[in-house]
């Protein structure tokens, strides 16, 4: 598998990768940044509903009454409001870091 | 064990990608984007038990001063983990060349 992979990429790269080239490297660049997004929103959706699940569903009924269905909503948008602070703190931190060395 | 710090970029290119420097390029920086994404959905999903009672209708400043203060002292904390293993391996070096043999 792995020669093969490296051998059709070797033959397109050659060719100038356009036109009847059978791999595309930008295409395929695109659809791994597609997927590596899809995945991020699955990791991050996952994560949202474990949380706000635990902060508002207290003991399980039949269905999901409004104070609980508001929870979840107001939840969701502080999660997101905490994700970006996380990134944009860590975001800092990795400057700052990287003007110190 | 050993320690694999640092960028993590494959040592001589012959693997993934290896035939076009673009793609190896590409996987480096996807992979660590990754890698940051990674560490904020850990740290939001451990700062917000932390950090967040009951979700409001906003982020208050005093949770968002919570998050950020999270971010950074999580950082310390892998910082403080990893100096103080990398002293107690030197102090213990003598002892695990014997070892080797």
């Amino acid at each position: 598998m792995e020669s093969g992979f490296g051998s059709d990429f070797g033959s397109d790269f050659g060719s100038g990768g356009g036109g009847g080239g059978k791999l595309d490297p930008g295409l395929i660049m695109e659809q791994v940044k597609v997927q590596i997004a899809v995945a991020n929103a699955q990791e991050l959706l996952q994560r949202m509903t474990d949380k706000c699940f635990r902060k508002c569903i207290g003991k399980p009924g039949g269905s999901l009454d409004n104070s609980e269905q508001k929870c979840i909503a107001m939840c969701m948008d502080r999660y997101m409001d905490a994700w970006n602070t996380v990134s944009r703190a860590y975001n800092s931190r990795l400057q700052r870091e990287r003007a110190n060395m | 064990f050993t320690s694999s710090s640092g960028p993590g970029s494959a040592p001589g290119g012959g693997g993934l990608g290896g035939a076009d420097p673009q793609l190896q390029r590409f996987i480096e920086v996807e992979t660590q984007k990754q890698r940051f994404q990674q560490l904020v959905h850990q740290m939001t999903e451990l700062c917000w038990e932390k950090c967040m009672d009951k979700p409001g209708p906003k982020l208050d400043s005093r949770a968002e001063t919570c998050f950020v203060n999270c971010v950074e002292r999580f950082i310390d904390t892998s910082q403080f983990i990893l100096n103080r293993l990398e002293q107690t391996q030197k102090s213990k070096s003598a002892f695990s060349e014997s070892l080797s043999d």
